[in-house]
């Protein structure tokens, strides 16, 4: 009898349990999707006003489903700024100024993780140090050397100093060599490798997924880089992508939706690097972030 | 013969040991940096740090004014006003950021089906930035036909009452924190790294314990995630302090200066008035701050955050 008693109270805890669980699912759930949706609202209302009629573009409350499709917004503004042009310069930017990390962060991490020489944590401690200074500090002598050199309103300001090796991009690939044998080098010595055959021929090939984190986060940073143009460029024909989309907006306040067509359109490289790179961003963030 | 003494007396001048070498080298390869750093950052910083304290133009017009600038900054209401502002900001974005991009996280860290097209969605608006979530929002924002108030109005607010967003001196900032927070996603996979790499057996450890959900979290979660989240706090202070773009783009610090950020002020007076000296002032400030903030957090992070293997 007792036993029978104790056995349907296991089976009442049981479904008890089972019952908070599917109403924790639901509510995780519900909360996901919720939060999603609000998430994704903009981007999706962008596209839809993008090739929405404009009496739908400002009918309140808002309508998601065109009438018709209006492909206007993705043709006009080609003819009607220099959208090719703007394209051109972010490229440009994006290109040299992933080029020029790459190369001498790498080559600055090397050395930080693989030799040997006086001052090394010093120095390092000096690379991490200058993470903490705001560019804002340097931004008003940099801006006066450059247009000390004749500068101001091309695009070498903005790249050059690329070449020159970024602190956070050395710490991260620095985190990066460390990871990697030292069995490695010291074999290569004694075959008679140069230090720079065992940057160049070992470490940079073993550090394509470091090296790609660098790459994601500098095309990623360039494509979108807004303050850098807006003080140094001051004709059209120089604007990146950035500064486009800013004049676009703001000149052309009654088509809505070639601003969104144009927004739209400038996104897709970047989702497309995201789902191609989508490990290389979590790895990224695990090597600076989680062990740094 | 005395060929042979000079060759002989030459060579250990000349050669170089291994350890030569490899020091010369290592010198040679970081060089790029040594030279960025002298002249981008030390240089720049003496020279920021020396026109601060002179009234210039950098063209015609320099004049040595000591501390003026400093004073004059302390008793200048829009600079006055340009600290609150980037304070309530940075104040707002960073705990409500973190919170957010943690509970996301959590939540995708549960066994759930979709778990990756989750992850998509919410970090798609974080690779919207700079000029294009700008522009977004101007229209998510508008007070008239935006999306978000012709949301709030099937949600049942009255046309009157809905917040007239970044055209009002009350919600300009809020406006620009909604923004940002949008963007959060990169938080969010921080975190969710983070989460993955918590070893499972202390998860089944605390159950045989009898630990509940809740304790789980404060007592394996929290703990093992905080040098996480303390890494990611520091940056995004330092991070907020900087904001402008958002400023600039939405509402050009306005209305009436209610969004004029410090770097915003620090861009008016450089680059559209020309009182290098002044704005030069303000960088110095603004690092200061960031630096004070920056400490305080490394300093308070001993009473929170947890390093695995670590001896008290």
């Amino acid at each position: 009898m007792s036993q029978l008693a104790s056995q349907q109270q296991v089976v009442k805890k049981a479904s008890t349990y089972r019952i908070s669980y599917i109403l924790s699912q639901v509510a995780l759930y519900t909360a996901l999707i919720l939060g999603a949706f609000i998430f994704i609202l903009p981007l999706l209302w962008m596209l839809s006003s993008s090739v929405k009629p404009g009496y739908q573009v400002y009918a309140v409350p808002p309508e998601w489903i065109p009438d018709y499709f209006v492909w206007d917004g993705y043709i006009q503004p080609w003819s009607q700024f220099p959208m090719g042009t703007f394209y051109k310069n972010t490229i440009i930017l994006v290109v040299l100024n992933t080029l020029g990390t790459l190369l001498s962060s790498s080559i600055v991490a090397f050395a930080f993780a693989r030799m040997r020489f006086r001052g090394r944590d010093l120095l390092f401690v000096v690379v991490l140090s200058t993470l903490m200074l705001p560019p804002q500090v340097t931004l008003i002598p940099t801006y006066w050397f450059f247009a000390r050199l004749g500068w101001v309103n091309t695009l070498t300001p903005l790249w050059v100093t690329a070449f020159f090796g970024a602190p956070f991009n050395i710490f991260l690939l620095r985190q990066y060599f460390m990871t990697i044998p030292l069995e490695m080098d010291e074999a290569a010595r004694m075959d008679g490798c140069s230090w720079f055959d065992i940057y160049w021929r070992i470490m940079i090939p073993l550090s394509a997924p470091a090296l790609g984190v660098v790459a994601v986060f500098s095309v990623t940073h360039w494509w979108n880089e807004f303050m850098g143009p807006l003080i140094y460029l001051n004709s059209q024909e120089n604007f990146p992508l950035s500064l486009g989309l800013a004049l676009l907006n703001s000149r052309n306040f009654n088509n809505v939706q070639a601003t969104f067509a144009m927004t739209s359109i400038a996104l897709i490289p970047m989702v497309v690097i995201f789902f191609i790179a989508q490990k290389l961003y979590i790895q990224g963030l695990v090597i600076s972030g989680v062990k740094g | 013969m005395a060929q042979n003494t000079t060759a002989l007396s030459k060579k250990p001048r000349r050669r170089l040991s291994q350890r030569q070498i490899e020091e010369l080298v290592a010198y040679l390869f970081i060089s790029p940096w040594v030279i960025g750093f002298l002249i981008f950052t030390v240089g720049a910083m003496l020279f920021s740090l020396g026109l601060s304290f002179f009234d210039t133009d950098l063209l015609s017009r320099t004049r040595f004014v000591g501390p003026g600038n400093y004073i004059a900054l302390f008793q200048d209401p829009l600079f006055i006003k340009s600290l609150w502002v980037t304070s309530y900001y940075s104040l707002a974005v960073v705990p409500l950021g973190t919170i957010i991009a943690l509970l996301i996280a959590l939540m995708l860290n549960q066994k759930i089906v979709f778990q990756g097209t989750f992850r998509v969605i919410y970090y798609l608006p974080a690779l919207v930035t700079g000029a294009a979530v700008a522009v977004l929002w101007t229209w998510v924002l508008n007070p008239d036909i935006g999306l978000l108030n012709g949301a709030l109005m099937r949600l049942g607010i009255p046309r009157a009452s809905l917040p007239r967003w970044f055209l009002s001196e009350t919600w300009a900032v809020p406006s620009i924190i909604l923004m940002s927070l949008w963007g959060t996603g990169a938080n969010m996979l921080l975190y969710l790294a983070g989460l993955q790499s918590i070893p499972t057996q202390l998860y089944d450890a605390a159950k045989i314990d009898g630990a509940n959900s809740f304790r789980l979290f404060w007592h394996v979660t929290l703990p093992m995630l905080s040098p996480t989240i303390f890494f990611n706090v520091v940056l995004n202070i330092i991070a907020s302090y900087q904001v402008f773009t958002q400023a600039y783009l939405l509402t050009n610090g306005g209305p009436n200066n209610a969004t004029l950020t410090m770097v915003m002020y620090l861009f008016r007076k450089a680059f559209q008035q020309f009182y290098f000296g002044y704005a030069s002032a303000i960088a110095w400030i603004l690092f200061a701050i960031i630096l004070a903030f920056t400490l305080l957090v490394i300093r308070s992070s001993d009473a929170w955050v947890y390093y695995e293997g670590s001896r008290r």
